[in-house]
């Protein structure tokens, strides 16, 4: 029975789900939600990185998810560039910026990191909203043009782009997991857990931190770049810091420093929201509740609190076959 | 081949330490003792590069180390514990120490990504020397035990496996038997003389004056940031200045 649920199995079997979807759904709408959704999961993953396993909570997200979006949205758009040379310089044009943001940044830490990356946030979208001249200001940009065919694959029907944006959100999953799985993530979880500790064991704190926070600006990045060419219109708001409490809401319902958190946490708010739309802004007194309810009685979300169960359930059934092989023995 | 010169640490007009003359015996077990505040955690934090000092020099073997960040003085072979343990509680016992020997390894993130031979090899050579410290210090069984879960003194040793695994010549020992009975007290000690054993040389802060006056072969009191005295525990059991600070000024007046 345990058999059929490894590991390994739910994984495939989420895959298989995942790419049945379309056609089980058979309905557009459902489509371009889950696919908006899976979007919204690749920026989470980068929050995760930074947040929940090297501990710097960075309110800066949105911002540069928004960097990737008008990164992409500019270079087709204005400079009239092809949409895969696009697609690729606007998660580095992100991370550079990133780059230079963290350097500063990274110098205050806990609740400094929290308002400075708050601050840089807002900025962010500042420029956006009032540099008209280069973004447009509040009308932003429209006509982004869809992900271009790759030799005979046309990228441009909704299920098309539905598993465009699956396969870039399976591949981003998959580095995370590599990266957390290995010395590198060890690494980072060290430093979440004691920088002192961290440092004296030889571990590099400034280089590290920097690290996670260029590779959470990427992951932000190729989420705005397929954002970008998803929605195909694009204004200041996607940068404004509404977006990065959704991702917070996404990322700590999930559970933060879990490897499956942003998924769970993404779908079951997207799901939620649209099943009480009709609630229209009320919506967030059902909100507002759950979140603080999974803050205080599970800090690490849905996933982290299921994760404590099972353990709790194997340790429980451990302790059990030895009793009784105590008791055999004694027999 | 660890010693100090002059070494003051000022934080603001409070000077925590001062002027501090202090050589390591080598392969041996050293212990710094003093009241409470008096400075002797600040000097832990200044030699281990935590901290910059004021002024004077950290010389270690030959070279002026005072102004390495804590990461590059962990890399010349010094390990440190802390008074609180800092261990990730949520994690096993394994999961902790094996992050411990990441200084001695070269894989970088795209090693990471593509899970390279080198990030296998390193892993395992991580693996092993975290299987190895482990063992050296008694928590065989506890691999995979939860930290919440250990008691105290298996955290202390676990803290102890941690600096191990960072294979050092000098261990700084920041308070390793406080909250601890004196049963796992007496335990512990026979860890630090097994670690000198091997070669390593400790230097520790302790409270307990027993413990250390039979562990220690070479000690130094630390009182208001001055060293006050240094010498061999028979020493400093008759010296008067230290039972004038232990006592108060009253007790030989």
């Amino acid at each position: 029975m345990a058999a059929i649920f490894s590991k390994r199995n739910v994984v495939i079997g989420l895959i298989v789900l995942a790419a049945l979807f379309p056609y089980v759904a058979r309905n557009d709408y459902y489509l371009h939600v889950l696919t908006l959704a899976f979007i919204w999961m690749i920026a989470v993953y980068g929050l995760n990185l930074l947040a929940g396993f090297t501990g710097y909570l960075s309110l800066a997200h949105a911002g540069f998810f928004a960097i990737g979006a008008y990164a992409l949205g500019l270079l087709t758009v204005k400079a009239e560039m092809g949409f895969w040379p696009a697609f690729l310089l606007a998660p580095v044009i992100t991370t550079g910026i990133g780059f230079l943001v963290g350097i500063i940044a990274l110098r205050t830490k806990e609740h400094f990191f929290a308002i400075y990356t708050l601050c840089v946030g807002y900025i962010i979208y500042l420029v956006i909203d009032k540099w008209e001249g280069l973004t447009g200001g509040v009308r932003g940009l429209i006509g982004i043009p869809a992900p271009a065919d790759i030799g005979p694959i046309s990228l441009s029907t909704p299920i098309a782009q539905y598993y465009f944006v699956l396969t870039i959100l399976l591949l981003v999953i998959l580095v995370i997991y590599r990266i957390i799985h290995s010395l590198t993530g060890k690494t980072f979880i060290a430093i979440r857990n004691s920088e002192d500790l961290a440092l004296s064991l030889g571990i590099s704190t400034i280089k590290n931190k920097l690290l996670s926070f260029v590779l959470s600006t990427f992951f932000a990045g190729v989420a705005g770049a397929l954002y970008a060419s998803f929605i195909r219109f694009i204004g200041p708001d996607i940068g404004n810091l509404n977006i990065t409490f959704d991702l917070l809401v996404y990322m700590i319902v999930g559970g933060i420093g879990t490897l499956s958190g942003p998924i769970v946490g993404t779908l079951l708010i997207v799901w939620l929201s649209q099943n009480l739309q009709f609630l229209q802004d009320y919506r967030m007194l059902i909100f507002g509740p759950l979140l603080t309810l999974i803050v205080i009685f599970s800090p690490r979300g849905i996933v982290g609190f299921i994760a404590g169960w099972f353990t709790n359930w194997k340790l429980r059934r451990k302790v059990n076959i030895n009793q009784a092989q105590e008791q055999a023995e004694e027999v | 081949m660890l010693e100090t010169r002059k070494l003051t640490k000022q934080f603001g007009g409070l000077v925590a330490v001062k002027d501090v003359d202090f050589s390591l015996e080598h392969g041996k077990i050293n212990a710094i003792i003093g009241p409470n505040g008096a400075g002797k955690s600040t000097f832990f934090n200044v030699v281990s590069g935590l901290y910059r000092p004021t002024s004077g020099q950290v010389i270690y073997k030959g070279k002026d180390i005072s102004k390495l960040p804590a990461n590059k003085v962990a890399e010349l072979g010094i390990a440190r514990t802390f008074q609180t343990t800092h261990l990730f509680e949520m994690a096993t016992v394994f999961d902790n120490v094996v992050v411990g020997h990441r200084l001695r390894t070269q894989s970088n993130l795209l090693d990471s990504i593509f899970r390279t031979k080198r990030l296998k090899q390193e892993e395992e050579k991580c693996k092993e020397k975290a299987l190895e410290v482990l063992k050296f210090v008694g928590l065989s069984k506890s691999v995979d035990r939860m930290v919440t879960n250990i008691s105290q003194e298996e955290k202390k040793r676990v803290a102890f496996a941690l600096a191990l695994a960072t294979d050092p010549e000098i261990v700084f020992l920041d308070e390793p038997t406080a909250g601890i009975n004196p049963d796992e007290t007496a335990e512990l000690s026979q860890l630090m003389e097994k670690m000198a054993q091997q070669g390593i040389t400790i230097c520790l802060i302790e409270h307990k004056m027993q413990m250390i006056m039979k562990l220690a072969e070479k000690i130094m009191v630390l009182n208001y940031g001055e060293k006050i005295a240094e010498g061999t525990p028979d020493e400093i059991n008759h010296n008067e200045e230290v039972i004038k600070a232990y006592l108060g000024g009253s007790a030989s007046a």
